[in-house]
């Protein structure tokens, strides 16, 4: 009698059909490790564009509150559209090829929600006295921007930067259907060799590297909240 | 181009593929709430289940839902079975989440002053504590629920059907009308979610919270 189970688990950890290590030995210098720099590469610039989008639209939306719904309608009719289906419409647009750059923006278009969001709820958690206090000392509405709201509002805009990140780390594998690169590459080409073991290694990888930039982030997060750990301390 | 358009949603294999991604997405929705509601509902009155299943989740949310469907492949084989079972597993995250987070958030004042009553825990929890967390609750359904439609577009790649059957005829074959087609109706059909559990998390929001809401400038 064999336990099913446990079957399962030998196939998972060292059955020879489901991951061959001879594979990765061999092909890890030519196309693991490129499939994680294009992966990072996607994602950082994906959220760095999106950033320098949110921040003023963000900082802009906290000021008048009116822009505020329609901003959080559109984004967010952007948030919801499959992936797939964003990138199908954006490879269609003429002079957009098949290659990382619509999926760059896809990318970016999926963050802005969360950004703009977070950045809006950042900018309102300051409290009113601190910046009564701000003006009472004479900054200027710059100044208090600059020095007083973004730095309080900086842990919040950070957690959403943190969820963002997570997310596109995530959509970014489907970019490599329209040959956006990363590590859905290692995934697709699994898929369509029947080749296990390349399924594997993009989905163990890309799950990796979305939990440790969920970690770094969180860490970012904790740091920047200075009075929460003198509270604790 | 638009009549080209017309002409894909036409074609009676359109239906077809429509049937195909709302069962899969609806199944595995039902599946993911019959898990991450008893969980939570266990758990509620315990801090270490909680932190438990908060972490789970947060993992979880973290693993790519493209990571979880190209699993499925090697270790369940090709076809409806195995996207329904990782698309319950993309499901459950925001699902328990929520759930649990929005129980645990019920005012203890609020508690305390029922059991004052006289009432006894399942009373307290039909009663009380469901109906403060079911918008949370609500809400982690909305997200799921959404994902859910998304991720199964993804559900052609391990052949199990669905409506990114279209966008993949439409990239190989360069058939522009036909991967527009695919692309709209799936965008259409995430955004009708997404609108029609907005509404029933409405719905289900209790009239008093609803006057707090507001009373709170919400």
């Amino acid at each position: 009698m064999t336990n099913p189970a446990l079957l399962f688990l030998q196939d998972l950890t060292g059955g020879p059909e489901l991951i061959d290590w001879e594979w990765l030995r061999e092909n890890f210098w030519e196309d693991v490790v490129p499939a994680i720099q294009g992966h990072i590469f996607l994602s950082f610039v994906s959220v760095a564009i999106a950033l320098a989008i949110a921040l003023p639209v963000g900082i802009l939306s906290a000021r008048y509150r009116k822009a505020y719904p329609p901003v959080t309608f559109v984004t967010g009719i952007l948030y919801s559209i499959p992936s797939l289906a964003l990138f199908s419409i954006l490879i269609s647009l003429p002079g957009v090829a098949l290659g990382p750059t619509p999926v760059i923006i896809a990318l970016v278009a999926y963050s802005l929600l969360i950004l703009i969001r977070n950045t809006v709820a950042g900018l309102d958690s300051v409290p009113p006295e601190t910046i009564d206090a701000a003006r009472g000392m004479g900054l200027t509405n710059r100044q208090i921007l600059f020095r007083v709201e973004l730095p309080l509002a900086l842990p919040i805009i950070v957690a959403g930067i943190r969820i963002a990140t997570v997310t596109i780390i995530g959509i970014a594998t489907i970019g490599a259907y329209i040959n956006g690169g990363g590590l859905g590459k290692l995934i697709f080409d699994g898929i369509n060799r029947q080749f296990p073991t390349m399924i594997i290694a993009g989905a163990v990888l890309a799950t990796a590297l979305a939990i440790i930039a969920d970690l770094l982030l969180l860490g970012l997060e904790r740091y920047l909240r200075p009075w929460a750990r003198a509270r604790r301390a | 181009m638009i009549s080209d358009l017309l002409g894909v949603f036409a074609r009676p294999g359109f239906t077809t593929l429509l049937r195909e991604h709302i069962v899969l997405s609806a199944v595995a929705l039902l599946i993911a709430i019959a898990i991450a509601l008893p969980v939570a509902l266990l758990i509620r009155n315990t801090r270490v289940g909680a932190a438990i299943a908060i972490n789970i989740g947060n993992v979880g949310r973290a693993v790519p839902s493209l990571a979880i469907l190209a699993l499925a492949l090697p270790l369940l084989g090709i076809g409806f079975w195995s996207a329904l079972v990782a698309l319950a597993a993309l499901a459950i995250p925001p699902i328990l989440i929520n759930a649990s987070t929005g129980l645990r958030e019920v005012d203890k004042g609020i508690i305390d002053a029922a059991r004052g009553m006289g009432l006894s825990g399942g009373q307290i929890l039909t009663g009380i504590q469901l109906p403060i967390a079911a918008p949370v609750i609500f809400a982690g359904i909305r997200t799921s629920a959404v994902q859910t439609v998304a991720s199964a577009t993804l559900a052609t790649f391990i052949g199990a059907g669905g409506l990114g059957d279209l966008i993949v005829e439409g990239l190989q074959r360069r058939g522009p009308e036909i991967l527009l087609a695919g692309a709209f109706s799936v965008a259409l059909l995430a955004i009708i979610t997404e609108i029609g559990f907005g509404v029933l998390e409405r719905a289900f929001t209790p009239k008093g919270l609803k006057i707090a809401q507001k009373r709170r400038g919400r």
